[in-house]
């Protein structure tokens, strides 16, 4: 079982009449109101120290995204943090989730930065191929609903003939046409890096993972028991496509507090549940769903079901108490390292997954309880959860193959020794 | 929605068959309607007393995939060219509406020999910083319905936007709409401009520029934009109206536009 800190890197400070005063998080919170660069040069400082410090601790990986124009998480390149980490002597991976490829254009800019990185790193990365969110790219990059699939499809196209065909050579797309395909570097890991997609449970994103053996990572904030349904999905389209169930194919985003107990966890930590869920998520309907940007089979069966949606609730986030993010609706895994641990050992059970996602800096908390949070897991959880799947005999062919720390708990033969 | 024929009019290329409504009987007359969806509305009934209409879907709008295949305007143009010749209109007055507007122009510019008589409604295509396009796609639907109607409590509009009893009804009205929208913002989003600036004079045809003066979704600046790029082109406000007159004044819409076309 693989932990990967990841950060989301968003803006600490936000008015506490936030929701109420701007209509969403993301593509027009007004930056002038709201974004001051001074505390983005502290922000970033603290985040690039968070990773340094998971990466010190002995995490998995650690893991960056993208994203744009939004108080949520702005890490507008990925690339630029994971050069950073790309450049520290460890054997941790990089785990880049990802690279938005529809907004890049040409794409072949994905394929020489990824394999930059993956040389800089010692091939400790994961190449991430995430779709994108419909802020990101219909709002802030302003693409047609419609070509922001056909454009991912062909840049993933462009991307894996660069890193596993001779350059030169011509690549005609319809998005992208280069007469000369020759990206140097290629990647350090042969064929190429691990290839991971991301999504928030479409259809199209679960067949395209088992038509090219990826793996797949479902991002939500609603817990593993919201995801339930949506990760059988995944698992039955695995099933359907002759794949064996693996679970290193799947992966998961949690939200993870850790106190010494359940109480201290409750009042370190809840305050910051709160703002997540109140001023992070606070994205306006008409960006996160605009017509054209899921199929029309989806909407009907969004019709059909008519559930809530992964943003927003209709009960404001400062009136739900711990034990309604915690116990009720599991959307947060918190409190005492035994609880953790029961918690996290019954979503990655549940929803089969080998890939975690831990976030462990939430909305609006500093730099020190980000540290108490992240020692408290790398010390009490951390070794307590890395052995499941390890009796079943799993073993993850998604890591890249330079990250080779706490690689016994994959092959489960030799203890070999992990340098410092 | 249709009181005429719907025609499923086959087309030539790889796509959907288009289903044009088509009634009255007269001089050939085409609409294009906007992003929200195709229509036959009363004002197309008055136009039809006296004129054989034809008002297509734009495609993508039916089946999406037909999308795959129009990677442009351009692609548009000429997928309308196509239609229009596989319903065997030669020379014909054109109105375009809004997003229909845009193209209608756009044909105009790009086959002047084949358009009579042009008519835009507040038509997108142009851009002017000082009064930007309202964004329609990404805006809720109480947002789309106060920059589409200049009084949104009118008898008329709240007819017009009353959805349907029935449940399955108003689901299908509601992926109509979902449709419509995302396959015209397939050709303009964000920005409903393509450099129709530098083609309106290309444009022959008469024509006529109606505009709500209250439109607040393509503002009614752009009827005089319009008009300057188009030689000889006249611009009429109609008051008490915003992004779609020919609803919210339809007397006087069908009285400017009728008489134009007489």
């Amino acid at each position: 079982m693989k932990s990967i800190w990841f950060h989301m890197q968003g803006y600490r400070d936000l008015p506490d009449d936030f929701p109420q005063k701007y209509d969403s998080v993301w593509v027009t919170p007004p930056n002038d109101e709201l974004c001051d660069p001074a505390m983005v040069s502290k922000y970033l400082k603290w985040n690039i120290e968070e990773l340094e410090l998971a990466d010190e601790l002995g995490f998995d990986g650690v893991g960056v995204n993208e994203h744009h124009q939004n108080a949520y998480g702005f890490p507008v390149s990925p690339n630029l943090i994971a050069s950073i980490l790309a450049n520290r002597r460890s054997d941790a991976a990089i785990v880049v989730l990802g690279n938005t490829l529809p907004l890049y254009n040409p794409a072949i800019r994905v394929a020489e930065e990824f394999a930059t990185l993956d040389c800089l790193s010692g091939g400790r990365l994961v190449a991430g191929f995430p779709v994108g969110s419909p802020m990101d790219t219909v709002g802030c990059y302003g693409l047609p609903p419609t070509e922001v699939r056909p454009r991912y499809y062909e840049a993933h196209d462009l991307i894996m003939q660069a890193w596993t065909k001779p350059g030169p050579f011509p690549f005609n797309g319809r998005f992208n046409k280069l007469r000369y395909v020759n990206p140097w570097p290629k990647p350090l890991q042969k064929p190429h890096p691990p290839v991971w997609l991301a999504g928030g449970g479409s259809i199209e994103t679960w067949k395209f993972a088992t038509d090219n053996n990826y793996t797949y990572s479902y991002l939500s904030f609603s817990g593993h028991l919201a995801a339930k349904n949506l990760m059988q999905g995944y698992w039955d389209q695995v099933e359907k496509a002759g794949l064996d169930d693996n679970p290193y194919r799947a992966g998961f985003a949690q939200l993870v507090v850790v106190g010494d107990t359940d109480a201290d966890a409750e009042k370190l930590y809840l305050k910051h549940i709160q703002n997540f869920y109140a001023k992070s998520l606070h994205v306006a309907p008409h960006f996160a769903a605009p017509p054209g940007f899921q199929t029309v089979d989806s909407v009907k069966a969004a019709l059909a079901k008519s559930a809530g949606s992964a943003f927003g609730s209709v009960t404001s986030p400062y009136d739900l108490t711990w034990a309604d993010y915690t116990e009720k609706s599991k959307r947060v895994i918190g409190g005492s390292p035994d609880t953790v641990v029961a918690g996290l050992e019954e979503a990655i059970r549940s929803l089969r997954v080998g890939h975690l996602m831990v976030i462990l800096q939430i909305q609006s908390m500093d730099r020190e309880l980000t540290e108490h949070n992240t020692r408290l897991f790398a010390e009490k959880v951390m070794p307590r959860i890395r052995t499941i799947w390890d009796k079943e005999g799993y073993r993850d062919h998604w890591w890249p193959l330079g990250a080779t720390r706490n690689s016994q708990a994959d092959t489960s033969v030799i203890k070999v020794g992990v340098p410092a | 929605m249709s009181n005429g024929t719907i025609a499923q009019v086959a087309h030539p290329g790889l796509f959907a068959a288009n289903p044009v409504i088509i009634r009255g009987t007269g001089t050939p007359v085409v609409y294009l309607h906007g992003p929200f969806g195709q229509e036959w509305s009363g004002f197309l009934d008055d136009i039809s007393e006296v004129h054989e209409v034809y008002a297509p879907a734009h495609p993508g709008s039916v089946d999406m995939s037909d999308l795959e295949h129009l990677d442009s305007l351009w692609d548009l143009i000429l997928y309308y060219d196509d239609l229009f010749r596989a319903l065997g209109l030669e020379r014909f007055d054109l109105i375009g509406h809004s997003f229909g507007g845009m193209v209608a122009a756009e044909y105009a510019a790009s086959f002047p020999d084949r358009v009579k008589k042009l008519v835009l409604i507040d038509a997108m295509g142009l851009w002017n910083d000082n009064h930007p396009v309202a964004d329609h796609l990404l805006a809720s639907s109480q947002a789309r319905i106060a920059m589409r109607f200049h009084d949104a409590q009118s008898d008329v509009v709240l007819d017009h936007l009353k959805a349907p009893e029935d449940p399955a009804a108003a689901q299908e009205a509601h992926i109509n709409q979902f449709m419509a929208l995302a396959s015209t913002s397939h050709f303009i989003h964000p920005i409903p401009e393509r450099g129709l600036h530098k083609r309106l004079r290309r444009i022959s045809a008469p024509t006529l520029v109606v505009w709500g003066a209250e439109d607040r979704l393509t503002p009614p600046a752009y009827a005089d934009e319009f008009a300057a790029l188009i030689g000889g082109a006249r611009v009429e406000l109609i008051k008490g109206a915003g992004h779609v007159p020919q609803l919210e004044r339809r007397e006087e819409a069908t009285g400017l536009i009728g008489d134009f076309l007489a």
